[in-house]
C-alpha cells in the first residue's frame, strides 16, 4: 500500500571536522541514498556508530550535509534540503517534517500539555483544539493526568519519552522521524507506542526511524535499511 | 505565501576607531523571527545593535525596514523625526542593566504609561489599566504599581523594562544581554516569559547575548560574530549541534554540561 515517494536521498556523505582536535575528520555517513514514501516506516540499522542518529538528523536540517542531496516533498513541491533558506526548512519543520528525539528536550515553566500542544498550535490550530489533542494522546500514551500541568522536567525517562512521542505525533506531519522512541519504555508502554506507529503509516504518513529493540523493529518496519559502517581512515597522528 | 524581510542588513560596518566595531554584517530578519548574535565581549555583538537601530549610525552598508506607513525604507533616508517615531512605537529597546532602559524616579505604572503617552494615550484611567495589565502579564504584583523600580529586585526590574518596551505593541525588539545581570534562579523566569511573549505577540527580536542556552530557548536562528564579522549563521540549533567554524566549535564545547 506505498504511497508517493515523500523523502528522496542522493549520495548522502558526513564528514565531521574537529577545528579544536587539530583538524582531524570524522567521516560518518558515505554516499547514502533512501528513499522512503507515504504508508512506509523504513528502519535504519545496522552497529552504533554507523551514523544512523547522525543521518536522521541530516534528514531534519539539524546537521548540515557535507554533500549529496535530500529533497523532501513539501505541499506539492520537492525542496532541496540542502540548499533551502533558512526561513523554508523551519516551514518544513512546521509543516511537513517532524522529529521525535531521543531525549525531551524540557522548556522550564511550560506544562506537558502545552509542550504536547505546541506543534499543532503552530500549524494554527486553535488552543482548546490542541489542548484537547494533546490530552487524547497523553491519555492513549498513559501518562497520568495528575502530570498533564506540570513542566515536565521531573518526570521520569519513560514519562518524557511518552510526552516527547505525543509531541511528535500531534502536528499531523506528513514525514516523521524517529529516533529510539521506545529506548526507555516497559512493555506495556512500548506496546502503545507500536500501535501509534502503525496508525501513523496506515494513515499515509512518511516514518523513517531507529529503533534498537528488535521486537518494536518487526512490529513496526515496512523495510529496513542496513546502514555500512565506514572503515576507519588512519588517524592524524600530528594532530594529537 | 512566505511574506518579506522586516528587516535586511546588508554589508553593515561601524567601528568606533576604525578597527573594533563591526564589519560587513548581512542578514534578513522576518516578521516574528527571533534571531540570536552570540560571541564573546569585544566581538562587535553590541555595536551591531545600535548600528542597526541607529542609535550609532553604520559607516557604510544598508539597513532597511518595512514600515507601516512607506513599507521597505533605507533608515538612513529617515529623518531624526521619523526615526525617533519608529524607536517609540514599532521598536523596543532592552538593556542589559534595566537602570539604563528604565526612569528609576517614577513610578512602575509610570514607566509603562509613559511610552503609551508618547503614542498619543491620554486618559488617565486606561493608562492606569495597561500599566496594571503589564505588570500582571510580568508576574509583578499590580499592588506595585505605585512604587518606584528603585525598591524592586534586579528580576523585577528587567521585566518591568520589558513591559514598558511592549505596552506599545512593537513589532521589532532590540535586546543587548537581557538576562546577563540577573541570577540564574531568575534568568530562567524571565527567559520563559520572553518566550511565551514573542510566540503569542509575534514579536520579531533581536537578541545579543554570550550565553547559548539563551540563544537555544530562544532564537530561531542564530550569528556568531567573532572579531567584528558574522563567521557563521545559521538555524539556533543546527548551530549549536553542528557547529562548522573552530570559534562556533570552541564555544559549543565550552558549555559545562548541566
Amino acid at each position: 500500500m506505498q504511497g508517493e515517494t515523500m523523502m528522496a536521498v542522493r549520495g548522502l556523505c558526513k564528514t565531521f571536522t574537529l577545528h579544536n582536535q587539530g583538524g582531524q575528520r570524522l567521516p560518518v555517513l558515505d554516499a547514502v541514498d533512501l528513499d522512503a514514501a507515504a504508508g512506509e516506516c523504513v528502519v535504519l540499522s545496522g552497529p552504533s556508530g554507523t551514523g544512523k542518529s547522525t543521518l536522521l538528523r541530516c534528514l531534519y536540517g539539524n546537521y548540515l550535509a557535507t554533500s549529496g542531496s535530500i529533497r523532501v516533498r513539501h505541499g506539492g513541491q520537492w525542496v532541496e534540503l540542502t540548499d533551502a533558506p533558512e526561513q523554508q526548512i523551519l516551514e518544513l519543520r512546521r509543516d511537513t517534517i517532524g522529529y521525535v528525539s531521543q531525549f525531551l528536550r524540557a522548556i522550564p515553566r511550560v506544562s506537558a500539555l502545552d509542550v504536547v500542544a505546541d506543534p499543532l498550535r503552530r500549524r494554527a490550530a486553535d488552543a482548546g483544539r490542541a489542548r484537547e489533542r494533546a490530552a487524547q494522546l497523553l491519555e492513549r500514551l498513559r501518562v497520568p493526568g495528575r502530570l498533564w500541568s506540570l513542566p515536565p522536567a521531573t518526570f521520569s525517562g519513560g514519562e518524557q519519552q511518552r510526552v516527547n512521542i505525543a509531541r511528535g505525533l500531534i502536528g499531523g506531519h506528513s514525514i516523521l522521524l524517529l529516533d529510539e522512541p521506545t529506548a526507555s519504555l516497559d512493555e506495556e508502554n512500548r506496546a502503545v507506542v507500536i500501535e501509534l506507529i502503525r496508525e501513523a503509516v496506515a494513515a499515509g504518513r512518511c516514518l523513517v526511524g531507529i529503533f534498537h529493540d528488535a521486537a518494536v523493529r518487526d512490529a513496526v518496519a515496512t523495510r529496513i535499511l542496513p546502514l555500512q559502517p565506514i572503515p576507519a581512515p588512519a588517524p592524524a597522528l600530528e594532530g594529537i | 505565501m512566505r511574506t518579506g524581510p522586516l528587516l535586511s542588513a546588508r554589508n553593515v560596518t561601524r567601528t568606533w576607531d576604525g578597527v573594533h566595531g563591526c564589519r560587513d554584517v548581512s542578514f534578513d530578519l522576518y516578521p516574528g523571527e527571533v534571531l540570536c548574535v552570540v560571541g564573546e565581549s569585544g566581538s562587535g555583538k553590541s555595536t551591531l545593535l545600535q548600528a542597526l537601530s541607529r542609535q550609532a549610525p553604520p559607516q557604510s552598508g544598508s539597513v532597511r525596514y518595512d514600515t507601516r506607513e512607506d513599507g521597505f525604507v533605507d533608515l538612513a533616508t529617515l529623518s531624526g523625526a521619523r526615526l525617533r517615531l519608529l524607536a517609540r512605537t514599532d521598536w523596543g529597546f532592552v538593556r542589559q542593566h534595566a537602570r539604563d532602559g528604565l526612569r528609576m524616579q517614577v513610578s512602575a505604572g509610570a514607566n509603562v504609561a509613559e511610552r503609551l503617552m508618547a503614542v498619543g494615550g491620554r486618559n488617565y484611567g486606561d493608562l492606569r489599566r495597561a500599566a496594571g495589565n503589564w505588570l500582571e502579564k510580568m508576574e509583578i504584583d499590580p499592588d506595585r504599581l505605585d512604587d518606584t523600580p528603585v525598591a524592586f529586585s534586579g528580576g523585577m526590574q528587567q521585566r518591568l523594562q520589558i513591559a514598558r518596551n511592549l505596552v506599545t505593541h512593537p513589532r521589532l525588539v532590540f535586546m543587548d544581554e537581557p538576562t546577563a545581570s540577573l541570577d540564574v534562579s531568575v534568568q530562567a523566569r524571565l527567559l520563559d516569559l520572553l518566550r511565551g511573549l514573542v510566540g503569542d505577540l509575534g514579536l520579531a527580536a533581536i537578541v545579543v547575548t554570550h550565553d547559548l542556552a539563551v540563544a537555544r530557548l530562544l532564537a530561531h536562528r542564530t550569528l556568531v560574530m567573532r572579531d567584528g564579522r558574522v563567521v557563521e549563521s545559521g538555524l539556533t540549533d543546527q548551530i549549536l549541534d553542528d557547529p562548522q567554524y573552530p570559534y562556533t566549535q570552541l564555544l559549543v564545547s565550552s558549555i559545562l554540561q548541566g
